[in-house]
């Protein structure tokens, strides 16, 4: 004979074991729900990359010296800065393409960043929006750069004149090789000045 | 006593030397020694034309740009010329200071002394091309900024020597050939003795 209190215990356990059964199954019907709730928020579609925008190259020749300008459509971000990084890649990737008319290694990476600051002494000037772009290019790129003195000064030149012919108000410009100020590019053109970007403008051919 | 220097002195600065080879030309020479060949080259026809002739360095010396500009400086030269060699373009470019133009005053800045002789400078390299282009030399002009250029206070010329090319553009002679620099470097004489007796001339005609 079992016990009055046993059987009581029993039905309670079974209870106990029903009702914790019930809400295990609850909670893992609600984490199954999150789940699926959380598969439901990530994208489906591909995020939006920048739209096509026409971009301005001062493209140089080594063998006239000169600057000439070419019209390029590609994705460009809003950001300023980024702009201004994707459009000196497209230049430098021109560059180091076989046959280039200014022959140069290293392509877009050779650019690490471009910063855009207030340019000094903008406040007073005709553009008081006027903007210092500093041109952080890398140890590669300044390494393996051709060393002459045209060669050097048409590559800054067409830094400087791309840089304006996309952002307007870009006014000067500084080179970094590295975060690090380098007194000249290959052994000719300084480096440590700052050039503005007025001076860097679309030649003519060359002398016959 | 010695001789009181001659009036009418041209500055020569071979680029480069000692530690700072400069470019390699396709012939293996490096920057330093091309630029000291021509160097030589030019003192010496210049010289047997009457015109004193200093160097800024005339061995395989480590000069800075600011020794160069010092040595231009003190000699109060008549015209400076900055000679290098590239493998890249073709023919003489002839680059002056792309500082902007200044009065010429008693006390200038350094690094931007050139700003007073920026005309000069630039009818320098106007005599310069006229000679070279009658030599059917091509040439190519520009503006730079060449530290020790932008420290000199004189008429000073950057002239850079790239290979010469056909109509095709291979290289008919490379800026270490002898006689390709010979050329370049006799019509560069005959340039200089040119603007010697114009600036006579201006002289003359002064009150």
């Amino acid at each position: 004979m079992i016990p009055r209190y046993q059987k009581i215990l029993f039905f309670v356990l079974l209870v106990a074991a029903l009702v914790m059964g019930a809400v295990l199954w609850h909670l893992r019907q609600r984490a199954h729900q999150r789940l699926l709730a959380g598969e439901d928020s990530a994208p489906t579609k591909a995020p939006l990359v920048a739209p096509d925008e026409q971009a301005t190259l001062l493209v140089a020749n080594d063998a006239d010296g000169s600057l000439t300008v070419q019209a390029r459509s590609l994705p460009l971000p809003a950001d300023p800065g980024a702009r201004a990084r994707v459009v000196l890649g497209e230049l430098l990737d021109l560059y180091s393409q076989p046959g280039a008319a200014h022959p140069v290694s290293g392509g877009a990476a050779s650019v690490a960043q471009v910063f855009l600051l207030p340019a000094q002494g903008a406040k007073d000037s005709a553009d008081p929006d006027a903007q210092l772009a500093v041109v952080n290019l890398t140890a590669p790129f300044a390494a393996s750069h051709p060393s002459g003195l045209e060669t050097e000064t048409l590559t800054v030149l067409s830094i400087c004149g791309t840089l304006r012919a996309n952002l307007p108000h870009v006014s000067q410009v500084r080179f970094l090789v590295d975060g690090q100020q380098r007194p000249n590019l290959a052994g000719h053109a300084d480096l440590t000045r700052t050039y503005l970007t007025a001076d860097a403008v679309p030649t003519g051919g060359p002398t016959p | 006593m010695p001789a009181p220097p001659p009036r009418y002195v041209i500055v020569l600065d071979a680029a480069h030397g000692g530690d700072d080879p400069g470019g390699r030309l396709a012939s293996g020479q490096q920057e330093k020694a091309t630029t000291l060949v021509l160097s030589v080259r030019l003192r010496s026809l210049l010289s047997a034309r009457g015109i004193g002739v200093i160097t800024t360095r005339e061995s395989d010396a480590t000069l800075d740009p600011d020794r160069r500009a010092a040595i231009a400086n003190h000699a109060r030269a008549a015209a400076c010329l900055s000679l290098h060699a590239t493998e890249s373009g073709s023919g003489v470019h002839l680059y002056t200071s792309s500082l902007n133009p200044a009065p010429v005053t008693h006390f200038v800045a350094w690094k931007t002394a050139q700003a007073g002789w920026i005309t000069r400078s630039l009818a320098l390299s106007g005599a310069l091309n006229s000679a070279l282009q009658h030599d059917s030399i091509t040439v190519t002009l520009g503006r730079t900024s060449l530290i020790a250029i932008d420290s000199m206070t004189c008429p000073a010329v950057a002239i850079e020597i790239a290979p010469e090319r056909g109509p095709d553009g291979k290289v008919t002679a490379e800026p270490d050939d002898p006689e390709y620099q010979a050329r370049i470097a006799s019509t560069l004489a005959a340039a200089i003795l040119a603007w010697r007796s114009d600036a006579n001339r201006t002289e003359a005609r002064l009150p």
